[in-house]
């Protein structure tokens, strides 16, 4: 592509075209985890549903051409990842967390596995929008050619956070998280409702992880995911279960995720290496900001381990 | 014991020789040993079934585990080798969890105490070598130490979660890691693979006399033995098993649970830095990117695994050490792809931490339960 000199422009530019592309997976990723918390359990294991997303959403849209397909392949795979922790979870003296980093470790060795034979080829992309297609600028298309998933990513925060409020499905997931007791007195069975709530968390974190490999970065390796799925677990706590927190949130860490490359493209490289640790530290600082060893935090729900 | 309290007539009775005393002492260790190695048996067969659907043969894998890791006297140096850092990457999973807490970013004490020990011995660069080999040590510690301290401290005086800001702290000290040995640490003359200086000879950790396998397993071994020592002996050790069973009543009785935190996480990555060291100054001989080899994750799965006992710590480690050793054997032997070892290891640790749900199910292990005589019935 012809490159237009637009000078220091370049950098907030790029950092809005990579917070919109970087971002998407953590959309989803914390959307899913959001639903999956707010039912009382926390699941570590996404980043592990995030790889083994990316690598079978890969590999059914090399198999079939469809990039459509491999996005369904994803959000299944992730279903049974959800589904599994959730059943696990139900156990007396099964620790929800343990079982989080177990499954994160076993989602990526099992798409390191299955995975080794996909590196090569190339697969079909997800497709996007040119909503920068006015400008003569190249820098500006690019930046504004936004995914379809970012668009339904958005569209699903705003219909999660009326759901919550406003349904019957969004009142019987907030009561099994923060008391199982009056859960049961309404006679639901919690561990029934977090099952599926983490299923639901599970499918939508597989989503996450199929734009990851079909469409930013595009393709599937091994260090396709360096802790997204992580850190959006992190993000959640940040958006205080909100989903429209959550959506904000996904934006500011693409952002600052796209921090090193974007300076990169205007010929900063000193530090490089420093910029990509940019997310990690925002994720921190930001949990250091927000946490308080005095008081729990608002909007928490009162079933949750990872808050008491 | 309260039962013997309750009902010392019947005990007197039953209580032939010691022989029924030598029973129930037994029984109640029992369960710690027969769950394990029963959720271990099942996540093999689990992994047997795993490999038969995607079509080879659990016996030839299984087989070529154990060559690849215990066949051979030069497979078990090599497993032996493999152990060592997995050691003390477990004690720094193990000693948090002592204290309730759940710390599994080790991989980033590991790379940090491996650069600082590499920066260390290029700037003491012609000191005499049991100092600068000393001082690469407690460098390398006290890089861990710091990074894991602060997890500690956070986790203590802001409530931040130690899960996650220790697995993120992980990620900001890698790409620390590959800013200082792709910028001011790095040896021009490393092109490929962006280094720091090689250390010189005299400043590396030799070979065990008689074998291939270096001092970094001698040290695990202490260390696995100090701590078990720390934990089970000393009164810091009693205070934090308090503090983790419930942190109120240890600050109700007055301990300072804060600088136990701290103090034992720490420790724990002191003990992570530690292995970055050796595997600088024993494998490696300059910090690169091979520092982030895993080893902090797999020491996630030793500890979890020795349910954080530092001495159950050393056999397993060894275990998973040739498991990670026959990872290369049984790519070229079966065609089967490096990550097979990663998937056994998921589900050996899915199935242990679902075998923490039959502690205490099990009648045989509790002599408590155990049918009393039916003419005695009456008394007790």
């Amino acid at each position: 592509m012809e490159t237009t000199d637009i000078g220091l422009w370049g950098v907030p530019l790029a950092m809005l075209g990579g917070a919109i592309r970087v971002s998407t997976p953590f959309i989803f990723v914390s959307l899913g985890e959001a639903i999956t918390e707010r039912s009382g359990r926390i699941n570590l294991g996404l980043e592990g549903t995030l790889v083994f997303g990316a690598m079978s959403a890969y590999a059914v849209a090399v198999m079939t051409g469809s990039p459509w397909l491999g996005l369904l392949a994803a959000a299944l795979a992730g279903l049974c990842f959800g589904l599994f922790h959730g059943w696990i979870c139900k156990f007396p003296k099964v620790n929800d967390i343990a079982i989080g980093i177990a499954l994160m470790l076993f989602g990526t060795g099992l798409a390191f596995f299955f995975g080794k034979p996909f590196i090569q080829p190339s697969a079909p992309d997800l497709p996007a929008i040119p909503f920068g297609a006015w400008s003569d600028i190249p820098q500006v298309q690019a930046a504004l050619n936004v995914n379809v998933l970012f668009l339904i990513g958005g569209a699903l925060a705003v219909f999660l956070w009326w759901a919550f409020r406003n349904t019957h499905i969004g009142l019987i997931v907030r009561v099994v998280g923060d008391s199982a007791d009056a859960a049961r007195a309404m006679g639901l069975n919690p561990n029934t409702v977090r099952l599926l709530a983490t299923g639901v968390g599970g499918a939508l974190a597989g989503i996450g992880g199929a734009y990851l490999s079909l469409y930013y970065p595009g393709s599937w390796t091994e260090r396709i995911s360096s802790g997204q799925g992580l850190m959006a677990v992190a993000l959640v706590i940040f958006a205080r279960w909100n989903p429209l927190g959550c959506f904000a949130a996904a934006l500011l860490f693409g952002g600052a995720g796209a921090l090193g490359p974007a300076l990169q493209s205007v010929g900063v490289t000193q530090g490089y290496y420093l910029f990509y640790a940019a997310p990690y530290i925002l994720t921190l600082i930001i949990m250091i900001a927000t946490s308080s060893p005095s008081r729990t935090l608002a909007g928490a729900p009162g079933e949750l381990s990872i808050t008491k | 014991m309260a039962d013997t309290v309750s009902s010392p007539d019947v005990r007197t009775i039953l209580d032939v020789g010691g022989y029924r005393t030598a029973l129930e002492w037994t029984a109640r260790r029992a369960e710690a040993f027969v769950i394990p190695l029963a959720a271990l048996v099942v996540g093999m067969v689990l992994f047997s079934l795993f490999v038969l659907a995607v079509g080879k043969s659990p016996v030839q894998l299984y087989e070529t585990m154990w060559r690849g890791g215990f066949g051979s006297w030069f497979s078990i140096q090599n497993s032996l080798s493999r152990s060592a850092p997995l050691l003390l990457a477990a004690l720094c999973v193990a000693l948090p969890a002592r204290l309730g807490l759940v710390v599994i970013g080790g991989e980033g004490a590991i790379v940090l105490g491996g650069v600082a020990a590499a920066a260390i011995g290029v700037a003491l660069n012609g000191a005499p070598s049991f100092l600068v080999i000393l001082l690469m040590g407690v460098g390398g510690a006290a890089a861990g130490g710091i990074w894991i301290g602060v997890v500690g401290a956070l986790r203590h005086y802001r409530a931040v979660n130690e899960t996650i800001s220790s697995l993120l702290m992980a990620y900001i000290a890698i790409a620390l890691m590959n800013h200082l040995v792709e910028g001011p640490l790095r040896d021009p003359a490393s092109l490929n693979k962006p280094s720091t200086q090689p250390l010189a000879d005299i400043y590396r950790v030799g070979n065990i006399p008689g074998m291939e396998v270096h001092w970094g397993l001698v040290v695990g071994i202490i260390a696995c033995v100090l701590s078990w020592l720390l934990i089970e002996k000393t009164r810091w050790g009693f205070a934090a098993r308090i503090a983790g069973g419930n942190v109120r009543a240890a600050q109700v009785q007055g301990l300072a649970v804060g600088p136990l935190i701290v103090g034992f996480t720490a420790l724990a990555g002191g003990f992570a830095g530690l292995a970055g060291m050796l595997e600088i100054a024993a494998v490696q001989g300059s910090a690169n990117g091979s520092l982030a080899a895993g080893y902090g994750y797999t020491g996630i799965l030793v500890a979890f695994l020795a349910r954080h006992n530092p001495l159950a710590i050393i056999p397993v480690a060894i275990l998973l050490g040739g498991i990670d050793a026959s990872g290369g054997l049984i790519q070229r032997r079966m065609d089967l792809p490096d990550a097979t070892v990663l998937v056994l290891q998921g589900m050996l640790f899915i199935v242990i931490l679902f075998s923490e749900t039959f502690y205490g199910r099990f009648k045989l292990f509790n002599p408590d339960l155990w049918q009393r005589p039916d003419f005695l019935r009456g008394n007790v």
